[in-house]
Formats: structure tokens, C-alpha cells, sequence
């Protein structure tokens, strides 16, 4: 299994901000267990990176490994929706995808 | 600064060709302007222009925020206008935002989100190159990439605010779905109500016209109304701000020869040197050896003469010349003379009128011929055709320089055409070619209908054609009704007894 590289854009430390530090660390804590790297990047300080990964909205949420790369915007308040549009495979899952409920 | 202490808001110039002139000076300094209009009708160009311009002509270094092509496109695609935006930024002149979308852009949300990466993007931009200029371009894609409500709209104002704060003077385009409608889509115009710009690329009987209009200007005035433009390669938008056309050109007393002694005569001693002159007249009465004479008569006396035909051929019109006696040939060799053909149909009247008006100060010569004028009423609404032909006429008087249209009638016999309808007013001197019907033969007439600030001869003479040219003779006496193209004779008598009876009206 290859571990997931996340990188998470933010604009300074807003609540908003945090709330989506909090919820990262959260999710990746109970799902992802160890299999992964994450940076926090706040635009402010660095402005370049951003450009470079053309982000326009914050908190922006990148899967930069493995491939394809996925992104998700907003303060990752919504699980499910995060683990579906990045593709993650949630470690505590035996069997299907579908009898998570 | 003084401006400020009056609270006069300041302007900027964009540099854009003939906009200035309609904005009064520019766009407010240190405000964003909203520029909306339809698919196609040249918002890029007008942002991208704004900032070339900046960087060429005012020293002004820029900030390209695109929200739909991406910098490579743009790039590649400004190369046309001349504007080399790779070279800008490579010296620090010009720095691109890249927010165009990208293919693994399907956006998730997850929870609540705002712009401020953009925000802070744009800043950091703004920040590297020094920048005075920033242009978004188009914000639409944004609602349509996020939402479409409210919140992105406060967070584009929120984007307006900053760039206010930082004192850039800055274009935002947007969309509109009609020519005539709302003035943009997801109203964008709510938060940069300020200022608004709309340009408009309008279907007019099978013909597209650009315009731009001023809506508003907060706090500082600009023309009215709707303003024709066109784009040009290696040019970019270029305005026709027509009624930024102002009566105030200088009057000569100074005579030249219309190239015809008897026709100086009858004008009282030839038309003066910055008239506009009209001639009129069917199909073959003789109006391209009237060019022809009015060019060889100033080219005798060491003027430089321009020929824009939209009629014939170089060869047909030098072949025609030496059929009158005239050597085009030797006057090209001489400098005295050039000779532009064209067909009407090969651009819009935009363009033919920025063409022509280039070749007039590159040329600088002092007299100019157009044949026909109504050759190009076709390729034109009538409203785009009366813009022309006052812009033309407007720009030959303000360079003091002699102009002499003509115009063809639609009847073989007289009647007015559209071009007479439209400028005999701002022409300073009219001559009418007219067919006479007599016994069964076709003779020809001539009358100077008009000519401003000088007596002139009233009569209508005959003249004949031969292979020196134009003979103008002795006036019909026994004819009415010529040029209402019914003419009547009366026998002599008849004439003398009129003359009698309006002789002895003045003896009481």
C-alpha cells in the first residue's frame, strides 16, 4: 500500500482555518492511520506555492499522492464527501465500500 | 494631488485608441471598472489592451488575472496585436494569475470555503511586478465554477475592495446573454457599480458593428451614447469617437484649382484649399475625369494627390487618365501622386476609415480624391455609413487638405442618393453632372449647386468629353427642369419675355 502525500492550503489563521487543520488531522487520524504525509501550507507566507497549484479557493485540500490528483474546498466538515471526492480508502474498512452506514 | 484637495476624481489614460477620447481622459484612477459584453465582443482584447498598453506607453507595469484561457493561450493569441506579454514578463513588467480551470478542477465542498487564495494570489502578483494596472478577465467563469449566489459575488467586491486599497486602477470583465439587456451575468454589476463599460458586437443588416458605450462613470462625466470600433491586427481596439469631433477648423481664403479653368470660373476663382467638395452625378456623366482633372490640376501645381478608388483597378483608372490626356504614370514617378484601389467589400467602414485616415498622415498629401464615396454605402448600415462619411470628412477638414467625393445617383436622370442625403450639408461646395435629354440625344450638363463663402456662377452649361478632357461650354438656356430630370424646352421667346418681366419687377 503507497502512502498519501496531502497537502492543505489555508489563508491564515482563521477559524476557518483551523477547523479544517482539526477535521485533516481527525480524518487521518481514524481513517487513514499512519498511511500518509501532510503539509499545511498557509498562503500568506507563501504565495508562490499556490500559484503554482492553482488555488483559488481556501481551505483548499490537495491529494497530491498517489495519482490522479484530487482536490476538495471548504473546512472538510463533511467526511464522507472528503473520502469520496479524493478517492481515500479508509484502512478500517474489511469489506464493501457501501455498508460503511 | 491638487486634484484631490478639489475632490475632482483623477483619470488614467488606458492608451487604448480613441477610448480616451469618449472617457473623457481615461478610466478612474485607482477604481475598478466593470466592462461587460456579449461573446465576442472583444472584452479580452480590451483588458489585455489596457495593461499592454500601460506597459508600452505609460510605464505602468500589470497584472493579467484569467479566469477562462490559460496565459499560454493568451500569450500566443496577443502575439497578433503586437503585444509580446512573454518578453513583459520575463522583464518584470507583467505577471499573470492564472485562475483558468484546470482539468482535475471538479470541485468537492466539503463545508464552508472563500476566495482568499485568490486575494492573496493577486496581491502577491501585484506585489512582484510593482503593478498599477489589473485586469480580471472574465469573472463570470467563476459562478460558474463556484456558485452562483450572493457569496461570490461578496467575495469578488471583497477582491474589489483590496484593489481599491492598494490604489490599482483595474478592468473586471463580465458576460451579458443580449445586446440589449441586463447589463451582466449573475449581477456582477452590483458590486462594481461604479463604473460600467459595454461593448456591443451588433448583427446590423447582415453586418457586425462593435461599439462601446459608457453606462456610467461615478463621480466624474464621459460621453454618451454608443461609440463604433473595430479591432485591427497589430493595433488592437481602436475607438471612432465621433462626436469627440469638434467644429473648430481653421477657414482658408486661399484658392486652388479644381484642374478645370471654366470650373474655376464658375466657382468664383476655384475651390478654396480645405473644402470638402461633392460631386454628383449617374453613371458615366464624367465623375472619374473630374477626379482625374482635380488631380492632374494639383499635381500641375506641385501638390501631392492621393486617389483612393473603390470603383476600378490601378490599370483601368491609368488607362482612362491617358485617354483624357492625363500620365498617372509619370506623376507616381514624380511623388506626386498615389493611387489606393480597393473594393468596399474587403473590410468594414471602421476599418476602411482608420486604413484611410493612416495612409492620410503617412502620405500628408495636399489634396485627396475618393471615387466613389457611394461605392462604399453598401457595405454599411446607413447609420454606420453616415459615421463614416462624417468621420472622413471631419479628418480631411482638420488637416486643412482639399477633399473631392463623389457620389453616383441612383437614376440615370438625377435624383438624390443616400450620400447626397448625408453629407451635402457638411460638404462646403457641390457640383452637379447631369444627363440632358435633347432631340434625341444625350448631352451633358454642369452646375456648381453650392459653393460656401464665395459668389459662383448659377448657370447650367453643357460640356463635352474629348480626349483632352472636359469642355464646359455655354448654359442651356431654353431648358427647364434638368435636374429634376424632366426637362422641358421653351421656345426662345418665351425665355426673353421672362427675363423682361423680372427686369421691369425690379425697376419698381
Amino acid at each position: 500500500m503507497t502512502g498519501y502525500h496531502l497537502k492543505l492550503f489555508v489563508t491564515g489563521k482563521t477559524a476557518t482555518s483551523e477547523r479544517a487543520i482539526a477535521n485533516l488531522r481527525r480524518i487521518c487520524a481514524e481513517d487513514l492511520r499512519g498511511t500518509y504525509s501532510m503539509d499545511v501550507i498557509d498562503i500568506l507566507e507563501h504565495p508562490q506555492l499556490a500559484e503554482d497549484e492553482k488555488i483559488l479557493a481556501t481551505p483548499t485540500l490537495v491529494k497530491a499522492l498517489p495519482s490522479p490528483l484530487r482536490r476538495v474546498i471548504g473546512d472538510l466538515s463533511n467526511k464522507e464527501k472528503i473520502l469520496i471526492g479524493l478517492d481515500l480508502q479508509p484502512v478500517q474498512q474489511p469489506s464493501g465500500k457501501g455498508d460503511a452506514q | 494631488m491638487s486634484n484631490h484637495a478639489h475632490g475632482i476624481l483623477e483619470k488614467i489614460e488606458t492608451g487604448i485608441p480613441g477610448f480616451d477620447l469618449i472617457a473623457r481622459g481615461g478610466l478612474p484612477k485607482g477604481r475598478t471598472t466593470l466592462v461587460s459584453g456579449t461573446a465576442g465582443s472583444a472584452k479580452t482584447v480590451f483588458s489585455t489592451q489596457f495593461l499592454a498598453a500601460g506597459v508600452t506607453s505609460f510605464n505602468d507595469n500589470g497584472v493579467l488575472v484569467t479566469f477562462e484561457e490559460s496565459p499560454g493561450d493568451i500569450c500566443s493569441n496577443m502575439m497578433g496585436f503586437g503585444w509580446d506579454i512573454r518578453k513583459w514578463e520575463a522583464e518584470g513588467k507583467w505577471a499573470f494569475v492564472d485562475a483558468s480551470p484546470s482539468p482535475e478542477d471538479e470541485i468537492v465542498v466539503t463545508g464552508r470555503y472563500d476566495l482568499g487564495a485568490l486575494l492573496a494570489r493577486i496581491e502577491y502578483a501585484v506585489r512582484k511586478v510593482n503593478a498599477r494596472r489589473v485586469s480580471l478577465d472574465s469573472v463570470g467563469a467563476i459562478f460558474t465554477r463556484f456558485e452562483a449566489g450572493p457569496f461570490i459575488r461578496g467575495e469578488l467586491f471583497r477582491i474589489a475592495s483590496a484593489l481599491k486599497q492598494m490604489g490599482i486602477t483595474a478592468v473586471m470583465t463580465a458576460e451579458r446573454t443580449e445586446e440589449y439587456g441586463e447589463i451582466a451575468r449573475f449581477g456582477v454589476e452590483e458590486f462594481v457599480s461604479d463604473n460600467v463599460i459595454i461593448l456591443r458586437n451588433v448583427l446590423e443588416t447582415e453586418k457586425r458593428r462593435r461599439t462601446m458605450e459608457i453606462l456610467k462613470f461615478r463621480g466624474t462625466s464621459h460621453q454618451k451614447g454608443e461609440f463604433p470600433f473595430t479591432v485591427m491586427p497589430g493595433q488592437g481596439i481602436i475607438g471612432v469617437p465621433l462626436s469627440a469631433i469638434e467644429l473648430k477648423q481653421k477657414s482658408s481664403d486661399v484658392r486652388i484649382t479644381s484642374g478645370s479653368e471654366e470650373l474655376d470660373r464658375m466657382c468664383g476663382g476655384g475651390f478654396f484649399r480645405d473644402s470638402v467638395i461633392l460631386v454628383s452625378g449617374a453613371t458615366g456623366t464624367g465623375k472619374t475625369l473630374r477626379v482625374t482633372e482635380f488631380i492632374a490640376g494639383g499635381a500641375a501645381n506641385d501638390e501631392r494627390c492621393l486617389l483612393f478608388a473603390f470603383e476600378e483597378s490601378p490599370e483601368q483608372l491609368f488607362r482612362n487618365a491617358t485617354g483624357w490626356g492625363v500620365d498617372f504614370e509619370q506623376m507616381e514617378q514624380d511623388g506626386k501622386l498615389k493611387v489606393v484601389c480597393e473594393y468596399p467589400e474587403v473590410a468594414g467602414l471602421e476599418d476602411h476609415l482608420i486604413q484611410m485616415k493612416a495612409i492620410i498622415e503617412d502620405y500628408k498629401p495636399h489634396r485627396i480624391a475618393v471615387d466613389s464615396l457611394s461605392a462604399l454605402e453598401r457595405v454599411s448600415s446607413i447609420k454606420g455609413y453616415r459615421e463614416f462619411v462624417l468621420g472622413l470628412t471631419s479628418f480631411i477638414k482638420y488637416q486643412e487638405i482639399a477633399g473631392l467625393f463623389t457620389a453616383t445617383t441612383p437614376t440615370l436622370m438625377g435624383g438624390a442618393s443616400v450620400t447626397e442625403a448625408h453629407i451635402s450639408t457638411i460638404t462646403d461646395s457641390i457640383v452637379l453632372l447631369r444627363y440632358v435629354e435633347m432631340y434625341g440625344e444625350m448631352r451633358r450638363g454642369l452646375t456648381v449647386l453650392k459653393m460656401r463663402g464665395s459668389r459662383h456662377d448659377k448657370d447650367i452649361r453643357e460640356f463635352t468629353i474629348d480626349a483632352k478632357g472636359m469642355h464646359i461650354g455655354r448654359p442651356f438656356r431654353n431648358i427647364t427642369g434638368i435636374l429634376s430630370g424632366n426637362p422641358v424646352y421653351s421656345a426662345s421667346q418665351d425665355v426673353e419675355r421672362f427675363g423682361d418681366l423680372f427686369q421691369e419687377g425690379q425697376k419698381v
